[in-house]
């Protein structure tokens, strides 16, 4: 039985580790957004144009970190015009992100049916525990270097938004956009700029899709992991670093399913799979009550208002 | 949109008139050709069973006098309706070929009402006479080039532990997985088959863990049956693990373990449709078979099959192609209850076609 409960710590271990990274990117670009004071829902249609834009140009250039470039570019252009559009008057943030997401994964679909057959390049990964000789531990914690990247800039932007002026400016105009303007604050264009910023993140969380794991291109890649990652940032309560907890906590949970099954718990599966959705409702169901909750919350968020 | 299709109606009626009354020298057409309408749910080129499809299409496009119309990604609601009627009204389609499970009720026999000289055919066992007559089903038996990738499976196999990845635990995924491990157990009597269901028919990431997970618990050869197979195949070689593959022929994406892969040769029922249209004949209600019919087939050997895998294969083909059964004994689920005490020789009949549990040797579970 300990046997059995190692394979399925292991499999937690690894499923937190390759499933998390995408959920690490997009929840921190979302974070910046709604820091700024507006929520973008497009991300889901971000990660999936930086998934195919990532692994076309992985394609055609034969370099995999160009590709992750061209993802993120492709945020930067999605994010600027949700950005753009909202700072237009009585334009609703909500309803632009929507428009954004089906405008994301057309044009994905539409340019990245070419490059569906084809093998590009993948990200390589760092073996972290060949060492030990176990060779499922030695399979779990190969890991890719943009995962360390997203708790780097995870770090780097909690740092960001306590100690920088940087930060402080985005924090002001995401809690009242009355006092930035009367600091001199140039609110739309910040926002347009942590728009545009957030989008480069999740543009790189969908590279990562399609260059490292799963690792391929195809219209079914991302079956909705923008949207939870959107979710997760409230979860999260707006900080970077929950967003890694809560990312890694989700990609844990899903691993939970086929990996039950592998030692023979194969009753309730069903059960099993819905475990991140299940674990999700029950710390947000336990952490709404908090009065915590609404402070974390930027208070230009349409949701909040 | 009813009012748009009675006028479109009226003036391919009208313009049909005018033919007759001789406004148009009919002679200057030679043979119209034959216009078939091919629709997908998904990508063409997906590595699975849309790509299988399309494979069968490009051996229908090979014939002389047929035109073929297509269109992909056709979501399973009234847009399939649409579709189809554009391919009647606009491309003056008489055979109409949806690829789709759910395409058929109500949108393919609500079109087959309303275009009675038009044929429709659809790729699923769901044909009832009660149905309209100008519709029908056809369906190749994969299980039978499963029960062949078991076969090669159970000698190419070190450990005789192989995993299988499958989307839903329903009556054809069921018995894909049951042949897999029949033929599995003709070459190894100790072979097991440990199966993960995903829960969807297409959700990479879900895919790629799962197939992980069974590498971790010890298998060393993956085959699945998803919607496309890519992910689980490059997973596995990735892994350094031995694959068969699933619908389609996915041996480029595993250069080092791929064994072989179960096939569906739609090429041979669409090239059939076309001939028996030209020859004026009717079309059959239902169409089905395997390796008999030349309707399935077995990717050709990767570098995974060792020599006697391929001869253990190959001769298991021979007696496939000659009819031989795959379950001839009683079947045994894994629970260790008998649910078939005796087996019929056709293994098509009734009360095998209601395959609700996994035979013994399966580690896994219908719930």
């Amino acid at each position: 039985m300990s046997a059995h409960l190692a394979i399925v710590l292991t499999a937690m271990l690894g499923g937190a580790i390759r499933v998390s990274t995408p959920f690490i990117f997009v929840a921190l670009g979302e974070t910046l957004t709604e820091k700024s004071g507006r929520i973008n829902l497009g991300l889901e249609g971000t990660l999936v144009l930086g998934a195919m834009l990532g692994y076309a140009t992985a394609y055609e250039t034969g370099s995999p970190w160009a590709g992750v470039l061209a993802g993120g570019l492709a945020g930067v252009a999605l994010g600027a015009l949700h950005g753009l559009l909202c700072s237009l008057p009585r334009v609703n943030d909500i309803a632009v992100g929507i428009a954004l997401m089906t405008l994301g994964t057309g044009l994905a679909f539409f340019f990245g049916k070419p490059f569906i057959q084809p093998e590009a390049p993948h990200l390589p990964s760092v073996p972290l525990a060949d060492w030990t000789g176990d060779h499922a531990l030695a399979e779990a914690l190969r890991v890719n270097p943009l995962f360390f990247v997203g708790i780097a800039t995870a770090l780097a932007m909690a740092w960001a938004f306590r100690n920088t002026r940087v930060g402080l400016v985005v924090r002001t105009t995401g809690d009242s956009a009355a006092a930035a303007l009367a600091m001199g604050i140039p609110v739309d264009r910040v926002r347009v700029l942590a728009t545009a910023a957030g989008g480069f993140l999740a543009g790189v969380g969908g590279s990562f899709l399609s260059l490292s794991y799963p690792g391929s291109w195809n219209e079914g890649l991302s079956s909705g992991q923008g949207l939870m990652a959107v979710a997760l940032v409230i979860f999260a309560r707006w900080s970077p670093i929950r967003c890694v907890g809560a990312a890694l906590l989700f990609g844990a949970a899903g691993a939970l399913g086929p990996a039950l099954q592998s030692v023979g718990v194969t009753q309730g599966y069903y059960l099993f799979n819905a475990a991140p959705y299940v674990l999700t409702l029950l710390i947000m169901v336990g952490s709404s009550s908090s009065v915590d909750a609404h402070r974390a919350a930027p208070g230009e968020l349409s949701i909040t208002r | 949109m009813t009012i748009a299709l009675d006028r479109r109606r009226f003036l391919q009626s009208s313009g049909a008139v005018a033919v007759a009354a001789g406004l148009f020298p009919r002679a200057a057409f030679a043979a119209d050709p034959l216009t078939i309408g091919v629709i997908y749910v998904g990508a063409r080129d997906d590595f699975g069973w849309n790509q299988a499809h399309a494979v069968g299409v490009k051996a229908l496009k090979a014939l002389p006098d047929v035109k073929v119309v297509e269109e992909e990604n056709v979501a399973e609601t009234d847009a399939v309706s649409k579709t189809m009627e554009s391919m009647i009204n606009l491309d003056g389609a008489k055979l109409i070929l949806p690829t789709s499970f759910g395409y058929w009720s109500p949108f393919v026999l609500d079109e087959a009402k309303a275009n009675p000289d038009v044929q429709f055919r659809h790729a699923a066992p769901l044909w009832k006479p009660s149905d309209p007559t100008n519709a029908g089903s056809y369906w190749p038996f994969l299980d039978q080039a499963h029960y062949i990738d078991g076969v090669a499976a159970g000698l190419a196999s070190k450990s005789g532990k192989l995993g299988f990845v499958a989307a839903k635990p329903v009556g054809i995924v069921l018995r894909n997985i049951n042949s897999f491990l029949t033929g599995a157990r003709t070459t190894n009597p100790n072979a097991t088959v440990r199966v993960i269901f995903t829960g969807d028919w297409s959700l990479p990431v879900r895919e790629a863990e799962a197939t992980n997970a069974l590498v971790d618990a010890g298998c060393d050869l993956i085959t699945c049956h998803v919607d496309g197979p890519k992910v689980v195949i490059q997973t596995a070689e990735s892994r350094g693990v031995k694959c068969c593959g699933h619908n389609a022929d996915q041996s480029s994406l595993a250069p080092k373990g791929f064994v072989t892969g179960a096939e569906y040769k739609w090429g041979t029922i669409y090239t059939g449709y076309a001939g028996l249209i030209g020859k004026g004949q009717p079309l059959p209600n239902f169409t089905f078979g395997g390796y008999d019919k030349d309707m399935v087939q077995n990717t050709p050997y990767g570098a995974g099959a060792t020599e006697p895998a391929r001869k253990a294969a190959d001769a298991a083909i021979v007696k496939l192609k000659a009819g031989a059964p795959i379950f001839a004994t009683a079947i045994k689920d894994n629970n260790g209850r008998i649910v078939v005490a005796s087996v019929p020789p056709d293994n098509y009949a009734d009360v095998l076609n209601k395959m609700d549990y996994l035979v013994d040797g399966v580690i896994g579970s219908t719930s």
